[in-house]
């Protein structure tokens, strides 16, 4: 047998099937993560408890230490698997505590692997003022100069408060699998009906959610392979050189007209596919089926 | 939700870590929690579980595991949400793999 091909083929691991634990394994360097609160010495959900439900150990999210290219970071990775990643109560509690350790002792970064639906419904109030809690401290950290990045390439995706607050990051790392969106495609059919969003049809979900969109839009600065060792790669390049701005009224000022605008220039359009010829991408029906460096390279020809 | 307890006798086990999780709360899936319990020669084990009524199987699939493992000297405690017994005694053997350091 070939030996380089087969190696290929044993190498890679998806990063959209694995486990938050296997994600922290298979992203940091090999054997350098501590975990703060690990599961034995973590509490499970309180409020679940009442509501006669099972909670894990780790409440869904593990914290802790590691390195990463060889300079030290910190960790959070949610577990999309438990409850849809979302933010409880005591979940919430553990990336608080992370980030605000994060400004204390200036690691090189956080890495913030997201993979969570948003606040937890059953724990209410808790989870809101959880997910609230959670905004504030990733700007308190990133003001204090310690870039947070956010890697978004689970099966829950980033949505709702998480997906605030993941564009609350310095930057994000995103699959083509990822999704980031504010409500999800069921919520919006709910509330709005299947005329306005049909949840159902996952390529349309994709086309105006996922990451290849999100990149093509500039709300995440890399796209990688659905791979740990690619997120991995993706982490560390952007890591290279990050210099995070300080926090000035004239950056959030530039960032809300440029938002404006592109609101302004995308109202209307139903589908991705809209958006991207608006983009210029001559043809937008070929985008779905490209593979990441053949989109990269489109991206790198558009028009500014 | 119900609430189980076992206790069964079984062969002490050689820890190699302090706690050793394996899996995952997640749908037709369970986690399990190992750490050193009180006494060398009793496998303690405490489950949740999201399904009712399948105490009797449950019972049985721990008895098997104690039986065939040396998993003594452990208390173990499950978090479990749905997971089939075929599921279950996977991970317990994972699990222990992963406590005593054997394979995983």
């Amino acid at each position: 047998m070939n030996a380089p091909v087969a190696n290929k083929l044993v190498l890679r691991r998806s990063y959209f099937e694995a486990s938050a634990r296997a994600r922290v394994a298979a992203v940091l360097d090999a054997g350098s993560f501590r975990e703060f609160l690990p599961p034995e010495a973590s509490e499970p959900s309180p409020h679940l408890a009442v509501l006669d439900i099972p909670g894990a150990f780790d409440d869904g999210v593990i914290v802790g230490s590691a390195s990463l290219g060889g300079r030290p970071v910190l960790v959070i990775a949610q577990e999309g698997q438990f409850m849809g990643g979302a933010v409880g109560e005591i979940h919430g509690a553990k990336i608080v505590g992370l980030l605000r350790r994060a400004v204390q002792d200036k690691p090189a970064a956080v890495i913030f692997m997201a993979d969570s639906g948003g606040v937890r419904l059953h724990e209410a109030n808790a989870g809101l003022i959880a997910i609230s809690e959670i905004m504030r401290a990733v700007l308190d950290t990133r003001a204090a100069g310690v870039p947070v990045i956010a890697l978004v390439g689970g099966s829950c995706g980033a949505f709702g408060g998480m997906g605030i607050v993941s564009r609350l990051c310095s930057a994000i790392v995103m699959s083509e699998e990822g999704r980031l969106a504010l409500s999800g495609p069921e919520v919006i059919e709910t509330v709005a009906g299947v005329e306005e969003f049909d949840s159902k049809d996952r390529a349309l979900v994709w086309r105006v959610t996922g990451g290849k969109h999100r990149y093509l839009t500039g709300d995440c600065a890399e796209l990688v392979e659905d791979d740990a060792a690619s997120f991995r790669d993706g982490a560390i390049a952007l890591l290279a050189g990050w210099q995070e701005p300080a926090p000035a009224s004239s950056t959030l000022r530039a960032e809300q007209a440029r938002l404006t605008e592109r609101r302004q220039r995308f109202a209307g359009l139903r589908d991705g596919l809209d958006v991207w010829q608006a983009l210029g991408v001559a043809e937008p029906r070929q985008i779905p089926l490209m593979d990441r460096d053949s989109l990269v390279a489109l991206k790198k020809g558009l028009p500014a | 939700m119900e609430k189980l307890e076992f206790r069964f006798p079984a062969q002490p086990a050689t820890p190699a870590a302090g706690a050793a999780l394996c899996g995952v709360v997640g749908s037709g899936n369970l986690e399990i929690l190992i750490r050193p319990g009180d006494e060398a020669d009793t496998c303690v084990v405490s489950v949740k579980t999201s399904a009712r009524g399948f105490g009797r199987i449950w019972e049985a699939v721990i008895a098997e595991f104690a039986a065939r493992h040396a998993a003594g000297g452990t208390r173990i405690a499950i978090n479990d949400m749905g997971a089939t017994p075929a599921v279950v005694s996977l991970r317990l053997g994972q699990a222990l793999g992963e406590y005593t350091g054997g394979v995983q």
